[in-house]
């Protein structure tokens, strides 16, 4: 029973994706794009975890924490960027 | 008794997947950037959290394997993701991004205005020589 809703789960990331990246390619502003991304990033996490029951194995389980940390990075350098136009400020007195 | 553990784990592991179809479909079907966000934010971040309780559930009940890593995941996917999408929020409104159909007044500009203006800097001048007045007499 697991195996089979696992499965059906699976088709219904995957296909939450492919709706994602037809945001990431038409959005019309670059938010928009980075938006789709993060999302993104969350669900590749949820796949992370479906694939692991699918195999039935638990050594796939670190790359949950490993992808949403960089997920979370990766969104908050492309937030700083668009709102400051660098990422890392080198001139400390401003 | 493993066979209501199952029952749950199935019922988890469902209602994610349906929660990531709905954040896909606001994503796709939303007029503007703040609201896609709300979408994608929420909606996916419900999604996420119930598969990975899944997930741990399932290896927990079934293998006898306490992951914690799974639970720090669930943690730190819950703490993050709002986060995520507050920054996002204000990066596309200072930006530029226009509101789909706004009707009203925007509040924020206004207060950013208000905070930009002469006064302002005149009254927060004039409050930090109070403030500092205040902390030489109590010395």
């Amino acid at each position: 029973m697991i195996q089979t809703v696992v499965y059906i789960a699976l088709i219904c990331v995957a296909v939450a994706m492919i709706t994602l990246l037809y945001r990431v390619i038409k959005g019309p502003t670059l938010p928009d794009r980075i938006v789709a991304l993060d999302a993104l990033g969350v669900n590749i996490v949820a796949m992370v975890a479906l694939v692991c029951i699918a195999l039935d194995t638990n050594a796939f389980l670190e790359v949950i924490l490993l992808f949403g940390i960089l997920a979370f990075i990766g969104t908050v350098a492309f937030s700083k960027y668009l709102e400051k136009g660098v990422i890392i400020e080198n001139d400390r007195n401003s | 008794m493993i066979e209501i553990a199952k029952l749950i784990i199935v019922a988890f592991i469902l209602i994610g997947a349906f929660f990531h179809l709905i954040a896909a479909l606001g994503v796709i079907r939303l007029p503007d950037v703040y609201t896609r966000n709300h979408a994608a934010s929420k909606a996916a971040t419900l999604g996420v959290l119930c598969i990975l309780l899944g997930t741990f559930l399932y290896f927990y009940f079934i293998h006898d394997h306490f992951n914690s890593r799974v639970l720090l995941g669930i943690l730190f996917m819950f703490l993050t993701a709002p986060v995520a999408g507050h920054l996002l929020g204000r990066a596309a409104y200072h930006s530029g991004v226009k509101m789909w159909g706004q009707n009203g007044p925007d509040d924020y500009k206004e207060y950013i205005e208000i905070k930009k203006s002469e006064k302002y800097q005149e009254y927060e001048a004039y409050r930090k020589k109070i403030e500092e007045n205040i902390k030489a007499e109590s010395k």
